[in-house]
């Protein structure tokens, strides 16, 4: 492609670019990624009457080193769609530059239809799943909320690529510590305000902050509604160490 | 012409004697009967300008554009073969989103300029495809570098402008916009400009009806490439059909 | 032998800047048996007239669907046709597979404009000779659109094409201002009586010859059986024929190919197809 080699075996210029040829040999494996490196934690959102809220700290951790306090993970994708992400923040960025161009490529058509949350979803479901049968997956959990023509729209893919849609998603270690949390309050609650709403989930970050090691107090939250997407941040958490006495020995 | 039909014409990838790619030439000529394409570049923005013939009434209003935005800060204008024109904005917003992965700013427009003409060159290369039949126009706006235009041939060569027109009507265009001021002309002034001029091109008697298209890249807009506002086009339009009553009255005292 | 000699391949340009074998295709699609499109607020409708190849072979189908909110009506040559629709199919599952939603018509429609395009400018391709009607609905609504071989394509409020298609188009003209507040009902019968005003006197519509189809809010494209075809037609019969609205394009054309003692078609002689505007 580069080149045409018209005497063999003289040097080529262009034979660092080259595929070098296969060997079945047990040293010329390709090795993927095994593990994220810089990571952010979890992601908490959910539906409340008429939209979505969707909040995540902004911490990107090196292994168990709070090393990069300013990554923000929550963004808008277009008037209708929020997107938040935990795992890799490297993978989350080159996804974000996917999806940023793809709305772009809407504007740009300007010819009335713009994505929508589904068709977001739907699309990042493609993708990671897609790259997970390569063996080289995206190290992410993103979580894709928004309006479905007017209605609340709430999903998640992981990084194998499984996806499904609830009134609750909690991604990362707020799977284990949020959502117990949320459901208890669902189950009183079914339809909350979008105040109630904001305060179960403000409420979910400062426990997910006493209790992940991977946490940080300050975080975003993005709010959709009709009247569009707001995301705020960084917001403190407030937070409380009267009890910390009686975990002493 | 004088070598018009001597067999030199008939290939992109032949010279005749007298040194000249005449398929090139001809696909001039396709650009030059298609609908009126002006561009204006003002101190603050360029304002784009098409007339669009409408052959049916059976078509929906506003169908077919013929100013696409390529990026969100550049816009395309084009004139000739639409169907033609249409593969070269394919290939305008391939390279300005590849320039964004590579680099992670917007493509100047110098350089998709470069690119875009180089494009549209090679097609002049060879006999087993031919010039592409359109004439565009590139213009932007940027804080830093201000506003600037381009507009490329069928044969890749690019020039930049502070006004232009291609199409039909080409030649009064000209005469109209090099009587502006283009440099100390703001867009909201220049879109005025630009309605009228398309007006008072339009040929009533051989094209009965067309729509016109405004759309401006500017301070004002932030640097975006859009349509203008719909209360903007109204009152370009309504000013531009003033000033040909105008212009007709005073012909009429003339006589 | 050629008309010219800037006829002989679509890279070249005649001195007047046309495209003359891009003209030609454009002719194959006059060829092709009439087909009429028109929608009010809510369905978008195509009709179509079929040809039989001979007494022993069944008519030849004219409306082929896309996707459940996208069909075509052809006209002109269907084995190109058949290529276009497998393209837009593609296009269409894989929007759904990807996105899950369906491709809106005019993304559609400007994505096949760029393929067809591409046949108009290499040596080693031609265009595709077939015009294709393309009915759809989408969250803006119902579409009727138009292409050509030269690979424009136009956002029609109604349209027809094929042979002897202007005095369709002259009923749809007339009528254009009844069409967006009428019912389906009346839409279809709109549409069938456009479609009559093509036929040369000594031919009906009838079931066998006559394709509906529609698709709207809620409604998947639908190709109505030959029942309602008949009831359609019903609603239509006995009304005074208008036997076109002015003089015809060309010469009656037999609605079979093999009609027996024809005189020698006369020359085409192709029109200005290449809208620049």
């Amino acid at each position: 492609m580069f080149s045409n080699n018209i005497v063999e075996n003289s040097y080529d210029p262009f034979q660092m670019y080259k595929k070098k040829p296969e060997t079945a040999s047990p040293f010329n494996f390709v090795e993927r990624s095994k593990a994220p490196v810089t990571t952010g934690t979890s992601v908490v959102a959910v539906c409340f009457k008429n939209g979505v809220i969707i909040a995540g700290d902004t911490l990107g951790s090196y292994g168990s080193l709070a090393r990069f306090r300013n990554c923000p993970r929550i963004i808008k994708v277009n008037d209708n769609i929020i997107l938040g992400a935990g795992g890799d923040y490297g993978d989350f960025q080159y996804v974000k530059d996917l999806i940023e161009q793809k709305v772009i490529d809407e504007q740009c058509l300007d010819d009335g239809f713009s994505l929508k949350p589904k068709s977001l979803y739907c699309w990042l479901t493609r993708i990671m799943y897609n790259r997970r049968s390569k063996f080289d997956p995206f190290w992410n959990n993103f979580v894709v909320g928004g309006l479905q023509d007017g209605v609340p729209f709430l999903g998640t893919v992981d990084k194998l690529g499984t996806a499904y849609c609830d009134k609750i998603v909690c991604t990362g270690y707020g799977a284990y510590i949020a959502i117990p949390l949320l459901r208890d309050a669902f189950e009183k609650n079914p339809n909350p305000t979008e105040q109630e709403a904001r305060d179960l989930v403000v409420k979910c970050m400062e426990v997910l902050f006493y209790r992940d090691a991977r946490s940080f107090p300050k975080f975003q939250l993005a709010v959709i509604t009709k009247e569009g997407v707001s995301i705020e941040g960084p917001l403190d958490i407030k937070q409380n160490w009267e009890v910390a006495y009686v975990t002493q020995n | 012409m004088s070598s018009i039909g001597t067999g030199y014409d008939l290939s992109a990838s032949q010279f005749s004697p007298d040194g000249r790619v005449f398929q090139v030439e001809y696909a001039v000529k396709a650009v030059e009967n298609s609908g009126t394409v002006i561009a204006l570049r003002g101190k603050d923005g360029v304002v784009f300008a098409v007339e669009k013939l409408v052959t049916s009434k059976l078509y929906e209003p506003g169908a077919n554009r013929r100013i696409f935005t390529i990026d969100q800060h550049v816009g395309m204008g084009v004139c000739g073969l639409i169907a033609d024109a249409r593969q070269i904005v394919d290939i305008a917003r391939r390279e300005a989103a590849n320039y964004k992965s590579q680099f992670g700013v917007k493509i100047p427009i110098k350089f998709l300029n470069d690119r875009v003409s180089m494009y549209m060159h090679a097609y002049t290369l060879y006999s087993a495809v031919r010039p592409y039949g359109c004439s565009v126009v590139l213009g932007s706006y940027d804080p830093e570098d201000g506003s600037s235009l381009y507009m490329i041939d069928p044969s890749g060569v690019s020039y930049g402008y502070y006004g232009c027109a291609i199409g039909k009507a080409k030649q009064s265009a000209k005469t109209e916009i090099e009587k502006l001021k283009l440099t100390n002309m703001n867009t909201k002034e220049l879109v005025k400009e630009a309605a009228r001029i398309i007006y008072l091109v339009h040929d009533e008697l051989k094209d009965k009806n067309f729509e016109l298209e405004l759309s401006w890249v500017s301070k004002d807009t932030n640097g975006l490439h859009e349509r203008v506002p719909e209360h903007v086009f109204l009152e370009a339009e309504k000013s531009a059909k003033q000033a040909m009553e105008a212009d007709s009255d005073s012909d009429t005292e003339d006589m | 032998m050629f008309r010219n000699q800037y006829d002989s391949d679509v890279t070249v340009w005649s001195p007047q800047g046309r495209l003359h074998q891009v003209e030609y295709a454009m002719e194959a699609v006059k060829l092709g048996s009439a087909t009429v499109g028109l929608k009010n607020k809510t369905h978008a409708v195509l009709v179509a007239l079929k040809r039989a190849s001979s007494e022993l072979a069944a008519h030849q189908q004219k409306v082929i669907p896309i996707d459940e909110h996208i069909g075509i009506a052809i006209s002109g040559l269907t084995a190109d046709a058949r290529i276009l629709s497998r393209y837009m199919r593609t296009e269409c599952l894989n929007h759904k597979y990807s996105h899950d939603s369906y491709l809106p018509v005019s993304r559609l429609i400007s994505q096949l404009g760029n393929k067809m395009q591409v046949c108009t400018q290499r040596y080693d391709r031609r265009p595709f000779g077939v015009g294709l009607l393309v009915a759809g609905y989408d969250d803006q609504g119902p579409h009727i659109y138009q292409t050509c071989p030269s690979a424009n394509y136009f956002d029609c409020k109604a349209m027809a094409i094929g042979a002897r298609s202007q005095s369709a188009r002259t009923y749809l003209e007339k009528h254009l201002d009844q069409l967006s507040s009428s019912s389906l009902e009346e839409l279809i019968k709109h549409g069938l009586r456009a479609l009559r005003d093509t036929l040369p006197n000594e031919v009906e519509l009838s079931v066998k010859n006559v394709s509906i189809a529609y698709v709207g809010k809620g409604v998947p494209f639908t190709i109505v059986n030959e029942t309602d075809t008949g009831k359609y037609l019903g609603m239509i019969e006995g009304e005074e024929r208008r036997g076109g609205g002015g003089p015809p394009d060309r010469p009656a054309e037999p609605l079979r190919d093999d009609a027996g003692d024809q005189d020698q078609p006369p020359e085409p002689r192709p029109s200005v197809a290449m809208e620049t505007e």
